[in-house]
């Protein structure tokens, strides 16, 4: 077994294991900790694919800014322990569990039916991960989008202002 | 046994299950914050299918893709909190199932 597998298979169990975690936990904080393990499993999956560059980016966006904003809010709400996770009628829980049997079933029997064929990693793998491959293209064939999006997230940051200010009485 | 190459489809396949994870998160939970967090495992899934995508076909398209979906996930986050904290104010509330004043 190559180290690329068992790496696979330690992040991977990891991944599904912490998902699971952060969506059963009735504290939002434990849940919200399970989220930033989530995140480093990724990381360490993402570095199985060569993909340094997404692999930082993961840990400084979603684990560092996105999290610390959740827990934030979890703690400016002061959000305590539900006395039940899921609503009151249990048709809901079964519901889900069926919908995710459904999905599950659905996209493996796709994947089985059509497998892709690819075994292996392409050979320039390792080249396209990198900061600079990634500046390169970001710079040149991705520029409009890139400009879009910093204007979104300048909508986003106005939107977030507007709706969390406190209401002022006019006059 | 794990072959020597882990195979695409491998990837495929946990994508899949970390998806459906984050459906079964929204579907289920009545906490707002937490359906929040699940809706950040279904976008992760799919960073994890493009990224697998892109190291295996060669293509730096897949990984600009995940780079400009964090950016909108994490405008996302900034809204999103930003509606959980304006639906506190108003409510007192962050559970999705006591915010039912357009139920008849």
């Amino acid at each position: 077994m190559s180290l690329q597998s068992l790496l696979f298979a330690v992040f991977a169990i990891g991944a599904v294991a912490s998902a699971i975690a952060t969506i059963t936990r009735k504290n939002p904080v434990a849940s919200a900790m399970s989220l930033v393990a989530h995140f480093f499993m990724l990381t360490g999956l993402y570095l199985t694919l060569e993909a340094q560059f997404v692999a930082a980016v993961q840990v400084l966006v979603y684990a560092g800014a996105i999290m610390v904003l959740v827990v934030f809010v979890i703690m400016l709400l002061n959000v305590g322990r539900e006395s039940q996770a899921t609503g009151g009628r249990p048709i809901r829980t079964t519901l889900g569990t069926l919908l995710a049997v459904l999905l599950v079933g659905m996209i493996s029997v796709t994947i089985a039916a059509r497998p892709t064929g690819l075994n292996a990693m392409a050979s320039n793998a390792t080249t396209i991960g990198t900061t600079e491959a990634i500046g390169q293209s970001l710079f040149t064939t991705y520029l409009f989008p890139f400009e879009a999006v910093s204007l979104l997230l300048l909508a986003a940051l106005i939107g977030a202002l507007i709706l969390a200010k406190r209401h002022v009485q006019e006059g | 046994m794990l072959p020597t190459s882990i195979p695409l489809d491998y990837y495929l396949i946990l994508s899949a299950l970390l998806f459906v994870t984050g459906v079964v998160g929204v579907v289920t939970r009545r906490n707002a914050i937490v359906i929040f967090m699940s809706l950040e495992l279904m976008l992760n899934a799919v960073n994890l299918s493009l990224v697998a995508f892109s190291s295996y076909l060669g293509d730096t398209a897949g990984q600009m893709f995940v780079f400009f979906i964090m950016a909108v996930a994490a405008a996302e986050a900034a809204v999103g909190l930003a509606i959980v904290l304006s639906l506190f104010r108003n409510k007192q509330t962050v559970y999705v199932d006591e915010v039912n004043i357009m139920k008849w």
